[in-house]
């Protein structure tokens, strides 16, 4: 099956504005995706005839409510290749998911002083500051892979980073900022022998790759609906059961108990350990929309397509003059987010002048502050692509930094 | 639109900047970042205000803000050169709706069109800020007898 872009694009309502007068380009799927009319309609219709409270109601809606919402977790549970859908902790975020698991380490890791921690310098800094904290609080060691030239996880340091002392080990699976891919298993057969587990901050891999946790052999991923098409206010923690089960509660409440007392409790088993307070239910059915659209394009497909797109690209912004890519040159173990500087021209102001041309493109440190030191440079600019970019879009924001180019000439 | 941002003004003190590089001796020196863009910049300043004196990296606007300010209150005496601080706080936070004056703000006036920028208004204040707070440091606009 081709992938036909064109039909992708007709379900998007927001693909058809105009920006400052000209037909939005939108190259920010990274930091959101756009949402299919699909979700809002699936989210509008629960609301308009289902709207109940998950797990406490014997009433008709209560239970439409709670079936839709188990139903989510069983497609996203389908989505990833997890064993059972009590896998899947819905939270409300990535941030949220990783904190779940950083703010419980302490405990159920028994960490101390000698302990040691490993992230790398590619994070985004919702996967490296949760653990910044948790060494603070526990006396651990908080350690680091570097970041190689060309954009690459630099894993030369492996058996030596990645030791008996090794805890736990959190890495990002696709960077937010390089586009790089990056390939777990060596690390995580690294984490078996040591006997250390390992984190995979998933946030831009599952909405643009196939992600199948089983094969990717961690213990933890996370990741979020609203850059898969799905609305904000909702994420994923997936952990393998015999894990979560040995997991303390994180924010605790309405849902995570089984018995209460006054004098005490005991908790529910998980996920509802995991899920304090009535959760985003909306967001949940809206995310298990967003899961069966793309289901039913097929994660392949979409796959294939972002990288004819980002070999495009990279081509085509090579041929920008004065233009550095960082990250990875060719598409092999890349994805479609791709970070570049325009010489003598700060992102700011690049990304206010696409933004006039109806591009729309990241600038800053794009929460990943230590990459841009490691390349020396305040702040990137950033497209990234997804399921409805075309080429077309991409000649677009050439032409934009042609424009960049002669205003700041 | 666009063009009323990037005023020749404001790309030309962006390319060639006013008074840029940190220099002795000084009284009063803040540190500012723009946490959102990674934008810094540190200003100094003498307690008389006979030099002000700053080095950074950022946008255009935050950069060109850095030349104008040098350019404007170097070696003002203090009440003027706290009228104008006030003055260009009020264009800036005015939306777009503030008529600038020439007079009091010089090549200030250019950064109007940048209050129409909601996003942008920090960058341009970046530096400004940085400087009430190095001045605050340095006793700027403290009558002796308060300092002593």
């Amino acid at each position: 099956m081709t992938f036909d872009v064109a039909r992708v694009r007709a379900d998007f309502p927001i693909l058809g504005r105009e920006i400052n007068g000209h037909p939005l380009v939108y190259l920010d799927s990274a930091n959101t995706s756009q949402k299919p009319r699909q979700v809002i309609d699936a989210m509008r219709d629960h609301q308009e005839r289902h709207n109940g409270n998950v797990s406490r109601s014997v009433h008709t809606l209560g239970t439409e409510s709670t079936t839709a919402y188990e139903a989510a977790r069983a497609k996203v549970a389908a989505f990833i290749g997890a064993a059972t859908p009590d896998e899947v902790v819905f939270t409300k975020n990535s941030t949220e998911a990783i904190n779940l698991v950083a703010w419980t380490a302490a405990d159920f890791l028994s960490l101390g002083p000698g302990d040691e921690i490993v992230v790398s310098e590619m994070e985004h800094h919702s996967n490296l500051v949760p653990w910044q904290l948790l060494c603070q609080r526990t006396g651990a060691t908080l350690r680091w892979f570097g970041v190689t030239d060309e954009g690459r996880l630099d894993e030369s340091q492996l058996e030596t980073l990645v030791t008996e002392r090794t805890k736990l080990v959190s890495i990002v699976h696709m960077s937010n900022i390089l586009g790089t891919i990056n390939d777990p298993a060596r690390i995580v057969a690294r984490a078996r022998e040591v006997g250390a587990l390992v984190l995979l901050d998933c946030s831009q891999s599952v909405p643009h790759l196939p992600v199948d946790v089983a094969a990717l052999g961690a213990d933890f991923i996370a990741f979020t609906g609203h850059k898969m098409l799905g609305p904000t206010g909702i994420g994923v923690l997936w952990g393998r059961m015999a894990l979560l089960e040995t997991m303390p509660p994180f924010l605790a409440g309405g849902s995570t108990i089984e018995t209460v007392t006054m004098g005490g409790t005991t908790f529910a088993p998980p996920p509802a350990r995991f899920e304090g307070g009535t959760p985003p239910i909306t967001e949940a059915i809206g995310l298990g929309a967003a899961v069966d659209y793309l289901t039913a394009l097929g994660m392949e497909n979409i796959h294939r397509h972002e990288q004819e797109l980002t070999a495009y690209a990279l081509k085509a912004l090579a041929d920008v003059p004065g233009l550095r890519i960082f990250g990875p040159a060719t598409p092999e173990g890349r994805g479609g987010t791709v970070s570049f500087e325009v010489d003598g021209v700060h992102p700011h102001d690049v990304g206010q002048i696409l933004d006039d041309l109806g591009v729309e493109v990241r600038v800053g440190h794009h929460c990943a502050r230590p990459v841009c030191t490691r390349f020396g440079v305040p702040a990137m600019t950033r497209a990234s692509f997804y399921l409805y970019t075309t080429t077309d879009d991409i000649d677009a924001l050439a032409r934009g930094l042609e424009h960049v180019r002669r205003v700041f000439a | 639109m666009i063009d009323q941002l990037y005023q020749d003004i404001i790309l030309d003190h962006y390319k060639h900047p006013h008074g840029r590089g940190l220099r002795d001796p000084f009284e009063g020196e803040a540190h500012h970042v723009n946490p959102t863009c990674g934008d810094e910049i540190t200003v100094r300043v003498t307690s008389d205000l006979s030099d002000i004196s700053y080095d950074g990296v950022g946008c255009s606007i935050s950069q060109a803000s850095a030349s104008v300010l040098h350019e404007l209150l170097k070696g003002r005496p203090v009440p003027e050169a706290l009228r104008i601080q006030e003055a260009f706080l009020e264009l800036m936070q005015g939306r777009g709706q503030v008529e600038p004056d020439e007079d009091v703000l010089g090549d200030g006036i250019a950064f109007a069109g940048v209050a129409r920028y909601p996003a942008r208004v920090k960058c341009a204040l970046l530096p400004w800020m940085a400087f009430k707070d190095a001045a605050a440091r340095a006793g700027v606009g403290v009558s002796p007898e308060v300092k002593a």
